[in-house]
């Protein structure tokens, strides 16, 4: 087998006196779809933010694409060059602006008006972010609509194709469905098996056990700050996760 | 597999029309045109040439400290400092000039820096020591009215040179020099607010600045250059005003800030950032000079105009708002 996509090697992260990450290590290979569970406070959202570069971490090693990974700057930009990309639960989408302005939020396509002065190319950027829209499968009235007026599902695929623009090898989706209606989950899932068509790996964070099962070829629970299960999917069930996440085990 | 969907699943109802953070808004247009019309009849000598070159010579300081107000608006900040940054400018050129006998160009580019660089000192404080730009640029609006004070030693500077006033009095092909350059600034950050990087990042830091954040947009440089571009609009607008009037005036534009937020507010940016264009500020800024014009025709008392204009923003305002409801 090739090497793994991602491999974190006896991760520890604390805040203080708090011991948040003990010593977390599991592989993610390329288009695998991982779900991660764990209640509140078990590490989930940490263990996320040391592999996007937000926190530093304090023990272990983290290797993507056979690279170990540092972030002198703690700049988004950075894991981004990696090829990791991270969609926030809020989606950090500016709702006001359009549809394409979104899609194309600090990399505007821009020609240079009479040679001299880069303005952005409005025309190329509608076009591209239709093409990305549809390369996804999704389905958007108008990109030239302010993302503020579509509902939560589409709101999800603009953000899913904001962050495929960077060509990333890893995305990393938080809740994606908890704030969906239910008509509109299935389309994020679909969009979630898209990726991996697309070679993309994906680690879905979600309290929504359905939908992890419905995805995922693999499950990893975080409990108190250690892996407590990593599971195939198929090859486990509901109650024996919910156990895990818990501490019945 | 080319659509995986069940085609009811996207079908979300719409409106009928979308409102990009673009657009200018159609109802300023109609109360523009509105008010026009009702003040050609009501107005003796309202529809003249010479009395719409009037109007936007009166409204020409305003519209340039507008347009620094709608840069700063859709990043969702504020420059309440506005009308003593321009005091500032003002008498510093004067002084230059005047005190000092240096040569005009000298005057003309230490306004424009003073004016730039109390407006870096807002950005600074608003940016990077994270203070709310609320009490910044309050701080600021009695600093630099302060500074004014001191630089003129309390008093009008007279006898600008030609070169400057003519900046104020001056007309080129039959139309006021304050009005080519009103009209030509328009034009210049209408398409940097809409078809720069830089304008739609200042639109984007207003709307959700975590989005701008995680995009890798450098947001606290982003505000710093706003509020250097504001300082510097203030700044022009305050040489503009001293070139008018002759006189650089350490109490001139008190309140003026009041006037530019109005009149980007009239003309659809959005107070709370993410949306706004120079255009529409242009026309927010033309119906507060129509209003006023026409009403002095008329000879109503200025006291009555006062009530208009404020009358006027909240209406206009509250007209944003309902549309705003009806669509979501």
């Amino acid at each position: 087998m090739s090497q793994p996509l991602l491999e974190l090697r006896g991760v520890t992260k604390r805040f203080g006196p708090v011991e948040v990450l003990k010593g977390v290590s599991f592989s993610l290979e390329r288009g695998e779809i991982l779900g991660l569970l764990g209640d509140n406070g078990a590490g989930k959202s940490t263990l996320m933010k040391i592999i996007t570069g937000v926190y530093s971490l304090d023990g272990g090693e983290v290797v993507f694409d056979g690279k170990t990974v540092s972030y002198p700057h703690h700049n988004p930009r950075e894991a981004r060059n990696f090829g990791i990309e991270m969609i926030y639960q809020d989606l950090a989408l500016a709702k006001q602006q359009d549809v394409a302005a979104n899609i194309f939020l600090g990399q505007e396509p821009v020609y240079r008006f009479l040679g001299l002065w880069p303005m952005v190319d409005k025309g190329k950027m509608e076009e591209e972010a239709q093409a990305a829209i549809s390369r996804l499968g999704a389905r958007i009235p108008s990109v030239k609509y302010p993302v503020g007026q579509l509902s939560g599902g589409q709101q999800q695929s603009v953000a899913i194709a904001r962050a495929l623009t960077f060509g990333p090898k890893l995305v990393i989706m938080d809740e994606p469905t908890a704030a969906l209606a239910v008509r509109e989950v299935e389309h994020v899932l679909e969009l979630v098996r898209e990726l991996k068509r697309q070679g993309i790996s994906v680690i879905l964070i979600s309290h929504r056990l359905p939908d992890v099962f419905a995805v995922t070829d693999r499950i990893l629970v975080l409990r108190q700050g250690t892996v407590v299960a990593d599971e195939r999917t198929a090859q486990t069930s509901m109650s024996n996760i919910v156990a895990h996440i818990v501490g019945a085990h | 597999m080319a659509n995986p969907y069940p085609s009811n699943l996207m079908q979300t109802p719409l409106p009928s029309r979308a409102f990009s953070s673009l657009t200018v808004r159609l109802e300023s247009v109609l109360v523009l045109f509105g008010l026009a019309m009702a003040m050609a009849i009501l107005a003796p000598n309202f529809l003249s040439l010479s009395n719409f070159l009037n109007i936007l010579l009166a409204t020409a300081v305003i519209g340039v400290l507008a347009i620094a107000a709608t840069f700063v608006l859709c990043s969702a900040g504020l420059d309440l400092s506005l009308g003593s940054v321009l005091a500032v400018a003002g008498v510093a050129s004067g002084v230059l000039c005047v005190n000092l006998g240096l040569p005009w160009f000298l005057g003309l580019l230490g306004g424009l820096l003073a004016g730039g660089l109390l407006g870096a000192v807002n950005g600074l404080l608003v940016a990077r020591a994270g203070i709310p730009a609320f009490i910044v640029t309050l701080g600021m609006l009695s600093v630099a009215r302060g500074l004014a004070l001191i630089i003129a030693d309390g008093k009008p500077v007279y006898g600008l040179p030609n070169a400057i006033t003519f900046l104020g009095q001056g007309r080129f092909l039959g139309v006021p020099m304050p009005v080519w350059i009103l009209l030509v600034l328009v034009v210049v950050f209408h398409l940097v607010l809409s078809r720069t990087r830089f304008g739609r990042y200042t639109l984007v830091i207003g709307d959700n600045e975590m989005a701008a954040r995680v995009t890798g947009i450098d947001v606290p440089a982003h505000k710093i250059r706003l509020y250097v571009l504001s300082g510097a609009l203030a700044g022009l607008a305050g040489l503009l005003f001293a070139a008018r009037v002759n006189a650089a005036d350490p109490t001139a534009g008190v309140s003026y800030e009041l006037s530019a937020i109005t009149a980007a507010v009239i003309g659809g940016t959005n107070l709370f950032g993410g949306r706004g264009t120079v255009v529409g500020t242009l026309i927010g800024a033309l119906i507060m000079g129509i209003l006023q014009n026409g009403l002095n025709l008329m000879a109503v008392p200025s006291f009555y105009q006062q009530v208009a204009i404020g009358a006027i923003l909240v209406l206009a305002v509250w007209l944003d708002r309902v549309r705003d409801r009806r669509r979501l």
